[in-house]
């Protein structure tokens, strides 16, 4: 090699570095809406008084508390969601020795930065956490058994706290809690009001067989009967119809152990297998929009609220939108399950928060986790802004929602579920990359008639195992 | 200083001292010069090139203990055939990125430089360049609003009698690739001709005069003579199209994010879904030195090839 050609190299060795250097920063893109939680208390008898606006001096000795001193609480929230910075405020306004350094970012870029967030040298007492195993398997969570024990966590309805259980093997849904939920959201099935008295649907569909029926009717009317997203920057939005068609086919709890990570779950199972084939068939007939593959999240919720779509499988986070774009017009119903008379099933998951394992006003974060569920004001932030349960101890009186918004109705599929027991977690957080390198691509091969059901959900296990196999 | 009763020998001494002073002073302040931007490459890319390609020999979630693990990296990328996938994905992306935008170019700026040499050609240049300045994060989110359904490219094949063969193009199997290409060259075409028009003015307009008296056409003044005198600048214009094909990530990741299914999936994506997303970054950092190596493979003979004496 002469010299000529040494440089040569050098020069291309540069310009490829640079050429390589964007790849490690993340461009902000659409975020996946993970699905929401909701856990409802089963009876909402007022009983027992929130606690007051008033700091709770008296109880200084016993539960962990912010104190009188000047606090800084260090936190880091997800852009464009508004609740935790109001609550934040609220919080402010009722302990005004506590004031906030709040940092945000992007959910796409806390994936990324978490890691060296909780281990680097200004760990945050407050985080939203997209995901939790590795965080706790690596001690970089603070375990929040004592917490628990001193604010009577434990005593709340069990699921509120399950998902945020990391056993010691790293499997979730058991073990020690790591985390606690803002809120509890709920997904199932919005619709247009409009076009579905249109196509004659006086009551929500009681059984899957009625749901078929109404998009038969749909497309018959001209009318797309569903509208979805699906492109890798938002992720497939497709998998939700998947998940409640499992969920209405079979048991949740071996979607849930899967999602888990328990030893030998799979997601290829017979029920699992007909809830794929429905899909398909649904994705044959055409009702689902031609171009879903290239529809972001953002596209999907614009399109369905200027009436294309009859119906669109979403989440309640977005219930303060629908009600903003479409007042009045909007309805929610929980997916029916295949036979009426089998209670229905729903994804959900907390609004997930943690609280670093160095941090250094643990107890105070602890606290504001606390005051989020019992406080009356910050549970009524919570519905208002957030539009999902507030969580917290059974027998808390649910706040007030405005008459004819659609979160009363979520609200109440929530408490229907709360009695069921069947809420589960969503199938694209079953580990950090099953959305975007299994879910997501191979729902996208479906629609393109690339992929048939049972290939769908054996590559998505496929995945799974090599990716749980590190 | 040297002490001699000989002063015009001593002063030569002197001279020749001083100079050789001189020259070592030269040096150290070239070296003082560069010092800087030497240190700030050996920070930002030296040193992490030299840790990619550790990281690729360990198993290493970027938070714990570091596992070796040989080369097993390596056997993972290929025997996975997704990630193996992206690396054809990316010399796909050569015809659209490199190949296309590199003969366009020079069609381009040999026709600029033939009939538009005043101002009409610095408005072309500049139009074709003006992709080279704005945001590719930008550029790709709009390019995804024009190319969707709903979008203005569908809205004028309809309008054209064309209906039958709009698409959602990003999300269509057999055009997403085909889709981004078009972005990459709307976005490299103008580097190309810029590039390769100051080439063509420095060329010798003897050579055309004498070509157009013997009656020469265009197409053979441009086979004969602009071609082979721009072989070096073409050299470039390949060199850094190939590196862009092959290491693309901003504009895939701002249009199609690798999909439909994997069709647009390339190495940059993977390393960014493997490392950020996956926390394996062993694995990623041994894409990313597959990656480096393919491209120097394909980069060096480009090299040579436009070195060659004519």
């Amino acid at each position: 090699m002469n010299k000529q050609s040494v440089r040569w190299l050098l020069a291309s060795l540069l310009v490829l570095t640079f050429l390589l250097l964007p790849a490690c920063v993340a461009p902000a893109t659409t975020v996946a809406p993970t699905a929401a939680a909701t856990r409802v208390p089963a009876t909402a008898v007022a009983t027992t008084a929130p606690p007051s606006t008033v700091p709770p001096e008296t109880s200084a000795a016993t539960v962990p508390n912010c104190g009188t001193d000047p606090v800084v609480l260090n936190a880091y929230f997800e852009t464009g969601f508004d609740l935790p910075f109001k609550l934040a405020e609220e919080f402010t306004k009722q302990y005004p020795n506590v004031t906030w350094d709040i940092k945000q970012d992007q959910f796409t870029n806390l994936i990324n930065s978490t890691p060296r967030l909780l281990s680097g040298d200004n760990p945050p007492d407050l985080i939203r956490l997209p995901t939790m195993v590795s965080f706790a398997k690596e001690g970089l969570l603070k375990n929040l058994d004592d917490y628990a024990t001193a604010f009577g966590w434990n005593d709340w309805p069990v699921p509120q706290l399950d998902q945020n259980r990391v056993a010691a093997d790293g499997t979730r849904g058991s073990g020690s809690l790591y985390a606690m939920g803002l809120n509890y959201s709920l997904t199932g099935v919005f619709y247009n009001k409009t076009l579905a008295a249109q196509i004659g649907m006086t009551e929500p569909p009681k059984t899957v067989a009625e749901f078929d029926d109404l998009l038969a009717k749909a497309k018959a009317a001209g009318l797309l009967p569903i509208m979805q997203w699906g492109s890798a920057k938002s992720g497939m939005g497709l998998a939700f119809p998947l998940q409640n068609l499992m969920a209405a086919y079979g048991p949740v709890e071996p979607i849930n152990d899967w999602i888990f990570q328990k030893p030998g779950a799979t997601i290829d199972t017979p029920s699992n297998l007909l809830a794929a084939q429905h899909l398909q068939q649904w994705i044959e007939n055409g009702y689902f929009p031609p171009d879903i593959n290239a529809i972001e999240y953002t596209d999907a919720n614009a399109r369905f609220t200027q009436g294309e779509g009859v119906f669109i499988f979403n989440g309640d986070w977005e219930n303060a939108r629908y009600d903003k774009d479409m007042p009045g017009n909007v309805g929610f119903f929980l997916f029916p399950p295949a036979e009426a008379g089998q209670p229905p099933a729903a994804m959900s998951a907390p609004l997930t928060f943690g609280i670093a394992a160095k941090a250094k006003n643990a107890d105070c974060a602890a606290f504001f986790l606390n005051w989020v569920a019992t406080n009356e004001v910050a549970r009524q932030i919570n519905v208002t802004v957030g539009g999902s349960n507030p969580g917290g101890p059974s027998g808390l009186p649910m706040p007030s929602v405005p008459a004819g918004s659609v979160t009363n109705e979520t609200l109440a599929a929530g408490i229907v579920i709360g009695e069921a027991g069947t809420s589960m977690d969503f199938i694209a957080n079953a580990t950090s990359a099953i959305f975007a390198q299994g879910w997501t691509p191979e729902l996208q091969k479906m629609v393109g008639g690339k992929q048939d059901a049972a290939g769908l959900l054996k590559a998505v296990q496929a995945e799974y195992e090599r990716e749980l196999s590190e | 200083m040297t002490k001699s009763d000989n002063r015009p020998a001593a002063a030569a001494v002197s001279r020749r001292i001083s100079r050789s002073k001189m020259v070592r002073r030269e040096t150290i302040i070239g070296w003082l010069f560069i010092l800087p931007a030497l240190l700030m490459y050996a920070t930002f890319v030296l040193l992490p090139l030299l840790l990619s390609i550790q990281y690729s020999f360990f198993r290493w979630n970027g938070i714990g203990p570091m596992i070796w693990v040989g080369l097993k990296n390596y056997r993972t990328i290929m025997e996975v055939p997704d990630l193996l996938g992206t690396i054809f994905n990316a010399f796909r992306l050569v015809v659209w990125f490199s190949f296309i935008p590199v003969g366009l170019g020079l069609v381009v700026a040999s026709v600029i430089h033939r009939v538009a040499t005043g101002r009409f050609g610095t408005v072309a240049r500049t139009v074709l360049f003006l992709p080279q300045v704005i945001p590719l994060v930008a550029a790709g989110i709009i390019w995804g609003w024009l190319l969707a359904l709903p979008g203005l490219i569908n809205q004028v094949l309809r309008a054209v009698g064309l209906g039958a063969i709009t698409r959602a193009w990003l999300g269509d199997f057999d055009w997403a690739l085909p889709a981004v290409g078009l972005i990459g060259i709307w976005v490299l075409l103008g580097f190309c001709t810029v590039l390769l028009s100051t080439a063509i003015t420095k060329i010798d307009p003897a050579f055309y005069e004498s070509a157009r008296i013997d009656g020469a056409s265009w197409f053979t003044e441009f086979v004969k003579i602009t071609i082979p005198l721009l072989r070096h600048e073409i050299g470039v214009c390949l060199t850094v199209t190939v590196i862009a094909a092959l290491a693309a990530f901003d504009i895939v990741y701002v249009s199609t994010a690798g999909g439909p299914g994997n069709s647009t999936a390339v190495p940059g994506i993977q390393i960014y879904i493997l490392a950020f997303t996956e926390q394996r970054i062993g694995l990623a950092s041994a894409l990313a030195v597959m990656l480096m190596v393919l491209v120097l493979i394909v980069i060096l003979p480009i090299q040579r090839l436009s070195r060659e004496s004519t």
